[in-house]
């Protein structure tokens, strides 16, 4: 890694792989492996140094054209694209709560569902069977209008949890929050009746999704380009753009009056209060801002999905955001922005290939040592074992490298003073 | 609104409620066990106590197939799988404690309980690979005994199954041996003076690592035999059922005061009745606006108004704060 530390060889170095790896996917367009080398050398692109606004320029360039390029050959990478970022978002609201602050959040898709069905709900003909009438659902535009009413009514939500629950103390509020997420899907999946508010297990579809805004301005360059290949562009750009702000909101706000009480409330709540942290007020202002986050990540994801059923806002879903911001460092930016892509790619790309792979192997009947793989069982499935990889990163994690893979400064020196 | 049926239900819900009260109170046992011990949240609980469920179907599974389930005294079959399962999960809660926890004692307060959420997961998946490697199928049914299935009739309304029966009594032997075993033996008096003071307690020339093992041991036990009566109890069980009542079972022993044994009892019972209540009674008492989907709401709400108002407990164990 030598190479890395040098300004001239690790930026071609980068940028040849880069292109390399890029290259490699245009050729082998359905080889998992191959997409994985590429978002490898854009990991390598974070460590490798150089100038600032060089490293700016080449990440903009890979995120912005090359990805989109990529996305063109083969539509899936760019579906894993907007995933990843979907769930870095929400690491990010978390990493506020629980690495920032230090309140360990075991509910936080409950935000996440709130914001999505605030939109689900008004974005779709379902608000009619509430409210009478024929006025829904809204037009597309107000899509973005709700990305700012998920924010709000998320961290209400936040707030109201956060009221009672915040006297509590470390594993006490843990249970209750994990507590608080099990009570907004049993409400999901039973308000039905008396007023149909939710539609219940079956979900609300169809939802409907932000317009093509800038549609009249590509006829107008001459381009004809159908919705089907438009839209999951469009939705690519509004991924980065909703993580670009994230990003910036997190680091401008660590760094801030606000970041920095909460680090001393994670530190020692006493001290903290000592010195003048109001506690409640920063607390759930902690609760509050990260519970905003997933609130507008929740109205875009339920605009992306058209469909959203209460099987998406599972307690497995709020593990594996925290297991995300745990993989990556805890209060650490880069962190959680690894973390979440590395379980992200992990589910979608490593475990449901090992699922393909094994099945294509069961049907080719091959044997290893005498034993035909034909006879495997049927209901051996690795892509459905998502718990147990979240399982492991956690126990591993914190017994090997609590401070994560890419620790922020302040908590790795709290880790080894405690050692 | 019918009142008379109101009334007419009331032992069948009692009845359940005692059942499902006595379910949550051996779980709790493990919790506050462990909580007494280590001030920590042994969230791997809920699936020690599932595991214990799976071995007792596969004892019957096997049983069956090997044409034994109706030939054996049913009592010697019951006796075999409440100790295999005892056996079984106690075991893996001292595995689990020895690779999971242990390492990790002096941690700041929430690196444990992570890690410990870690394991749970980790240990549902690990029962569904087993399971579906086994069986191809990790939705089991627990083989029925034509002599746990046998009906008392009380009046012409009521009626108790034997398994119930079975149940209740189970549970009260255990939790009057676990009781005698923390109360009355001189490794009782170890655990506790553990509880109290590790430092003060390994002066004493007590064994302080064994004698958590031994705690993980016990709690483990009690949540196999829970898991045990579960399955013949209710019947179906897959590798995430123990999840919801595993957090029913925490909140419990919060509710009877956390640390503290009786309180776990009484904890799990009062749990238990509310439940069984809130299930029968809310739809009717709503005109079936809100049903026995409920409960769970009930027992999370139940939860959060403790820990506001009285953070001790019904008991009051004094909690202590580390930092």
């Amino acid at each position: 890694m030598t190479g890395l530390n040098r300004p001239v060889p690790a930026t071609i170095l980068v940028v040849a792989l880069l292109a390399l790896t890029a290259y490699g996917v245009t050729h082998f367009p359905r080889s998992i492996v191959v997409f994985m080398l590429f978002q490898a050398s854009i990991l390598l692109l974070y460590f490798a140094r150089m100038p600032g606004w060089l490293k700016g320029l080449i990440t903009a360039g890979t995120l912005g054209v090359l990805m989109p390029v990529l996305g063109s050959i083969n539509a899936y990478y760019l579906e894993i694209a907007v995933q990843v970022g979907i769930f870095v978002a929400l690491a990010l609201g978390l990493n506020i709560v629980v690495g920032l602050a230090g309140l360990l959040d075991l509910g936080y898709v409950a935000f996440f569902a709130v914001g999505a069905y605030s939109w689900a709900i008004f974005g779709s003909p379902h608000a009619n069977a509430i409210f009478g009438g024929g006025a829904f659902p809204l037009a597309g535009w107000w899509f973005f209008v709700f990305l700012l009413v998920g924010v709000g009514v998320a961290a209400g939500a936040g707030i109201l949890l956060g009221l009672p629950v915040l006297r509590l103390h470390g594993d006490y509020l843990a249970i209750v929050t994990l507590g608080f997420g099990e009570v907004i899907r049993v409400l999901a999946n039973n308000l039905d009746k008396p007023i149909n508010i939710t539609n219940g297990p079956k979900g609300i579809t169809p939802i409907v999704r932000p317009p093509i805004f800038f549609d009249p301005l590509l006829r107008a360059i001459g381009i004809e380009a159908s919705p089907n290949v438009v839209y999951p562009l469009y939705l690519y750009f509004l991924v980065l753009v909703i993580v670009g702000v994230t990003v910036l909101v997190n680091r401008r706000l660590e760094d801030s009056h606000v970041g920095r009480a909460w680090e001393a409330i994670r530190e020692d709540e006493t001290a903290a209060q000592a010195m003048g942290v109001p506690l409640v007020r920063m607390k759930l202002l902690a609760f509050a801002c990260g519970a905003s986050f997933a609130g507008a990540v929740g109205v875009l994801f339920s605009a992306k999905q058209v469909f959203i059923n209460p099987e998406s806002f599972t307690f497995m879903e709020s593990i594996g955001v925290l297991a995300m911001i745990i993989l990556g460092g805890m209060g650490s930016i880069p962190g959680a922005i690894l973390g979440a892509t590395v379980v992200t790619v992990l589910n979608l790309q490593v475990l449901k290939g090992l699922s393909l792979w094994l099945n294509e192997l069961r049907n080719a009947g091959v044997e290893i040592f005498g034993y035909s793989l034909a006879n495997l069982p049927t209901q051996l499935e690795p892509a459905k074992y998502e718990r147990m990889v979240f399982g492991l990163i956690l126990v591993l994690m914190m017994i090997f490298r609590p401070q994560g893979i890419l620790p922020a400064r302040r908590r790795r020196r709290e880790i080894e003073e405690s050692r | 609104m019918d009142f008379e049926l109101l009334i007419g239900i009331f032992p069948q819900v009692l009845l359940d409620g005692i059942i499902l009260g006595f379910m949550y109170a051996l779980i709790a046992l493990g919790y506050t066990m462990v909580y007494g011990v280590l001030e920590f949240i042994n969230f791997a609980h809920s699936e020690i106590f599932i595991v214990g469920a799976f071995v007792g179907v596969e004892i019957l599974l096997a049983l069956k197939g090997a044409g034994l389930l109706e030939g054996l005294p049913w009592m010697v079959v019951l006796l075999l799988i409440l100790t295999a399962g005892m056996v079984v999960s106690g075991a893996l809660a001292v595995v689990v404690e020895r690779v999971a926890y242990r390492p990790l004692r002096n941690a700041p307060r929430l690196i444990p309980l992570i890690s410990a959420i870690g394991v749970s997961f980790f240990l549902q998946d690990a029962i569904r690979l087993f399971e579906s490697l086994w069986n191809n199928a990790f939705n089991l049914v627990y083989p029925t005994m034509d002599a746990l299935n046998h009906r008392f009739e009380i009046t012409e309304t009521i009626d108790i199954p034997m398994k119930s029966l079975v149940v209740i009594v189970a549970a009260l032997l255990m939790l009057w041996a676990l009781h005698t075993i923390v109360g009355r033996t001189k490794i009782g008096k170890a655990i506790r003076a553990v509880a109290e003071d590790q430092a003060a307690a390994s002066l004493m020339g007590i064994n302080v690592n064994r004698m958590i093992s031994l705690t993980f041991l016990i709690g483990g036990a009690m949540g196999g035999a829970a898991g045990v009566l579960f399955g013949i109890q209710y019947g179906l069980i897959n590798p995430y059922t123990g999840f919801i009542p595993g957090l029913k079972a925490f909140t419990a022993a919060v509710l009877g005061g956390i640390g503290n044994i009786p309180g776990a009892m009484l904890g799990g019972l009062v749990l238990g009745l509310l439940e069984a209540f809130a299930a029968s009674y809310l739809s009717l008492l709503t005109g079936g606006a809100f049903g026995a989907e409920y409960k769970d709401i009930f027992a999370f709400s139940v939860l959060i108004l403790i820990l506001i108002f009285r953070p001790k407990g019904l008991l009051g164990e004094v909690v202590r704060e580390r930092a």
